[in-house]
């Protein structure tokens, strides 16, 4: 059986200005989407606070709810139904962090008991002080950072044998970074400056490989906190982890497309190098579709069937599958062309 | 058969047996006890989010621990101070830094020198400007003892947690020190998070101090303490309204007897009011040390203070001599029982503070685990179909690996005891999508090769050759990733990362080496003509 006919030639890079302009309007929107609302929608995890999923006997409204928690001062809560339909789950989030913890959940029990009557079942408790809030930011971020980092140094390595430029790179890196905590930088400010530092040296160091990977990475992760912007989800631990997979399996595609363009280019070094490049991606092709579709149908046995606690986990993984797919195609093979003069239209030998 | 054959079969046999044999304590309950004496024990431990549990991240406020020592020696040097008849002006606690002194003549400043520095090593002297004829002095704790003051809490605070945590009955519960100051506690399959929070959280500081009878609560109230004073508050319930009362005490503040003596604490019931109430056991010197002080106040109210708040005030009636005494209260069973435990664990060194809760229901947590082994299922079953309808034997194969491949990494997860969580149980299901990536590209491989007209022989082999670098390349990268996660990660993240870091592994090892063998034997050994892939 087979999807992808082998021969087939479809002219993916021709159409980069097309791509290139959903990909920047994605991330536009993404950006003026994060500003109007005001940052990411970080949850407990990083802004400290305090959440709690009830089962009730009953449905009722989040109204009910809020009503029912006003003698215990939590009426500025905010609730939300969970889970699947017809079962009468429920988070309450308290962004406040100063109130007193211990017995919290015995309170709301006793609150919405003398309200709803019996049968009220505390499932979760999540409560992170600020102060760890704070931290697990830090580590999330950095997590992150380090990531893209090493992935850089190694695809440098691997794929242009440049492992003193990829070294360089880490090393100025460092320094950099080092540099800017010392003047008191905030860490999102950090991670900013670090990526664009990273970016600019593999431009500079024409590392074009890393470069295209690297970007196409950003491009995966940056469009799907685009989407949990969208649909008002909640950024926690765990997405952190679901990002850093994205990541992990953006590369996955986009070294497999790069390793044939490295194998062409070696082939037929007389053929321009848009026109191996398409080869590339089409003889590629067939593996693209169907890794991606086995993998998505894992994801989205999970995404419905898995359960609301994993639910927004999988809503991630979808996204970034389907983006990151996107992205080896379109993103990353693009990107190789940037050092190509307009008139050779053959690779750039060094 | 060919001998490297053979060997490669007789590798994934080995594999695949030690694999079953770490599987084995996780799915049986009762291991014969010839099973222990060799083989392997190691459970794949469920996270608190699937079984339940509380998980608490404790910050040790080990500054106060420096704050009471300082009190501590304060009360020590006044009495080296009359001991010696050096005649002083003041002496007070200055925050946390030490603490300052005024001598009343010019004569005692070297005599004092020579005294504190030979007995205080812990303190640096500093000479003041002072009045004339009054020398003072800045006596600040050096920065390692105080360094050595907060270390020593938060290990105290470590142990007596721990012990509370024991004799509260927990199976298998995880206690350690994380970072310089916090603590973790993780108790798996708690049934009441709130009590178990509160026998955690409480400091249990038992003191006994004198009511001062001499001077009036009143006019302490109004803001008049006598020096040497403190007031503190007794939290009554009125049995006529239900509400809850605050009773004020004029107490001394010197603490004549605290629960570092207490050596038993037991939960006993009075029969006359069937109420129950705790009995105190004291060590020698605490027994010496409460006789003399009843023996001393006869007729005079001594009250006994928990973390502060006045428990009771008794009227000492007699000299107790045999080191017992009892705290009565209106206390339920489960309160008197929890007030045993803490006062038997000791006190924490300083209060600790809850940074990080996270509790999960039983109920939940099953939940958890039905449905991540029902997605689990479904997705890993179009996986299986689709491979076997899509790349026919071949595509079998594939699906032969990715079996071996989820024995493998729950064997994995055996073996390094390691806890699977609910992302891992995610982290498993995207490996079963992930993992037969390498087999498409091996079979695409092949697919492109028998198109340029070789034998099915040959085809396997460069099909294998040329995608293996493809394949390790890839993998290396998202194993970069996981790698980095584990590092940064906690509780289920990391459980997260563990299932995928193993998952590449074994699936590089599955896919690759052992669909190779199966090939092999079909080609080779079978003479299989017909290539189906």
């Amino acid at each position: 059986m087979e999807f992808i006919k082998p021969g087939i030639n479809i002219d993916f890079i021709g159409k980069r200005n097309i791509a290139f302009f959903i990909s920047g309007a994605l991330i536009v929107a993404t950006f003026l989407l994060l500003l109007w609302r005001g940052g990411p929608n970080y949850g407990v995890d990083f802004t400290g606070g305090v959440l709690i999923q009830v089962k009730l006997a009953h449905k009722h409204s989040p109204g009910e709810i809020k009503k029912a928690l006003v003698p215990i001062q939590l009426q500025d809560s905010i609730i939300q139904e969970f889970g699947e339909k017809g079962q009468a789950e429920y988070l309450i989030r308290v962004r406040k962090t100063d109130i007193n913890l211990t017995g919290l959940s015995d309170k709301v029990r006793a609150a919405l008991i003398a309200v709803f009557g019996q049968g009220v079942e505390i499932r979760r408790v999540e409560m992170v002080g600020p102060k760890v809030g704070r931290d697990l930011r830090q580590k999330a971020l950095f997590a992150i950072f380090y990531a893209i980092l090493f992935i850089a140094i190694y695809i440098s390595g691997r794929f242009e044998l440049k492992w003193l430029m990829s070294i360089i790179m880490a090393v100025s890196l460092s320094v950099v970074v080092y540099v800017a905590s010392s003047f008191g930088v905030s860490v999102t400010w950090l991670i900013l400056i670090a990526l664009a530092v990273t970016l600019g040296l593999c431009w500079f160091l024409k590392l074009r490989y890393a470069l295209g990977a690297i970007f196409a990475l950003i491009h995966d992760v940056t469009i799907t906190v685009g989407a949990f912007s969208l649909t008002d989800r909640e950024i926690s631990l765990a997405i952190i982890a679901a990002f850093l997979t994205i990541v992990g399996y953006s590369l996955n595609d986009t070294i497999i497309v790069f390793d044939r363009i490295r194998e062409n280019v070696k082939r037929f070094k007389r053929r321009p190098f848009v026109e191996v490049m398409n080869q590339s991606i089409n003889e590629t092709l067939s593996r693209t579709v169907l890794t991606s579709s086995t993998t998505l149908f894992v994801v989205l046995a999970l995404f419905v069937l898995g359960g609301g606690v994993i639910h927004d986990f999988a809503f991630a993984m979808l996204v970034g599958i389907v983006v990151g797919t996107y992205s080896s195609i379109y993103v990353a093979s693009p990107i190789l062309l940037i050092w190509e003069g307009k008139s050779t239209g053959k690779p750039s030998r060094k | 058969m060919s001998k490297r054959l053979t060997w490669r079969l007789g590798i994934i046999a080995v594999c695949i047996l030690g694999a079953l044999l770490y599987l084995v304590p996780s799915l049986s309950k009762n291991l014969p006890p010839w099973w222990s004496s060799f083989l392997p024990t190691e459970k794949v431990h469920l996270g608190l989010d699937l079984q339940g549990g509380m998980h608490l991240v404790l910050e040790v406020e080990a500054i106060k621990a420096v704050e009471s020592n300082i009190e501590r020696v304060v009360e020590e040097l006044k009495h080296d101070l009359r001991k010696n008849r050096f005649r002083y002006q003041d002496l007070k606690r200055i925050g946390t830094d030490g603490m300052a002194l005024t001598l009343l003549r010019e004569d005692d400043r070297s005599p004092f020198r020579e005294m504190f520095e030979a007995n205080y090593p812990d303190f640096e002297l500093k000479e003041l400007p002072g009045q004339p004829g009054k020398p003072s002095f800045e006596l600040v704790l050096r920065h390692k003892a105080r360094e050595h003051i907060m270390k020593m809490a938060v290990e105290q605070a470590l142990e007596t947690i721990r012990n509370r945590v024991d004799q509260f009955g927990v199976s298998e519960p995880d206690i350690r020190p994380q970072g310089k100051n916090r603590i973790l506690v993780q108790l798996p399959g708690i049934k009441d998070p709130d009590r178990a929070k509160k026998l955690i959280g409480k400091t249990a500081l038992l003191e006994f101090k004198l009511v001062d009878e001499d001077h009036s609560v009143e006019e302490a109230l109004k803001g008049n303490i006598p020096p040497g004073d403190e007031i503190l508050y007794q939290v009554a319930y009125d049995p006529k309204t239900g509400g809850r009362r605050k009773i004020p005490y004029l107490l001394k503040k010197r603490a004549l007897l605290t629960g570092q003596y207490i050596t038993d604490a037991r939960v006993q019931i009075d029969p006359q009011y069937n109420e129950p109430y705790v009995t105190l056991s004291f060590d020698r010197r605490g027994a010496r040390l409460f006789e003399k002080i009843t023996g001393e106040n006869i007729k005079k109210r001594l009250a006994i203070v928990l973390d502060n708040k006045v428990n009771s005030a008794p009227v000492i009636q007699d000299k107790i001599s045999g080191g017992r005494a009892q705290i009565t209260g209106r206390f339920t069973m489960e309160e008197a029982r929890d007030l045993a435990i803490v006062l038997r664990a000791g006190a924490l060194p300083a209060p600790v503070k809850i940074l990080e809760e996270r509790t999960v229901g039983p109920s939940l947590g099953r939940d958890s685990i039905h449905k991540g082994l029902v997605s689990m299922v479904v997705g890993g079953v179009v996986v299986v179909i689709f491979m076997a309808i899509y790349y026919a034997l071949a595509g079998v194969i594939a699906d032969v690996a990715l079996l071996l491949n989820i024995l493998f990494i729950m064997a994995g997860l055996a073996f390094f005891g390691a806890t699977l969580t609910l992302p891992g149980i995610a982290g498993i299901i995207l490996t079963i999508g992930m993992s037969v990536d390498a087999n498409v590209l091996i079979f695409e491989r092949i697919r492109e090769e028998v198109r340029l007209g070789k034998t099915p022989r040959t085809a396997i082999d460069a099909g294998y050759a040329k995608a293996l670098v493809t394949i390790l390349d890839a993998n290396i990268t998202t194993l970069i990733a996981a790698l980095v996660l584990f590092q940064f990660g906690t509780g289920p993240v990391r459980g997260f990362a563990v299932t995928l870091s193993i998952g590449i592994i074994s699936s590089l090892f599955t896919a690759i080496f052992v669909t190779r063998v199966i090939f092999d034997y079909l080609y080779l050994e079978r003479r299989m003509k017909r290539l189906s892939v």
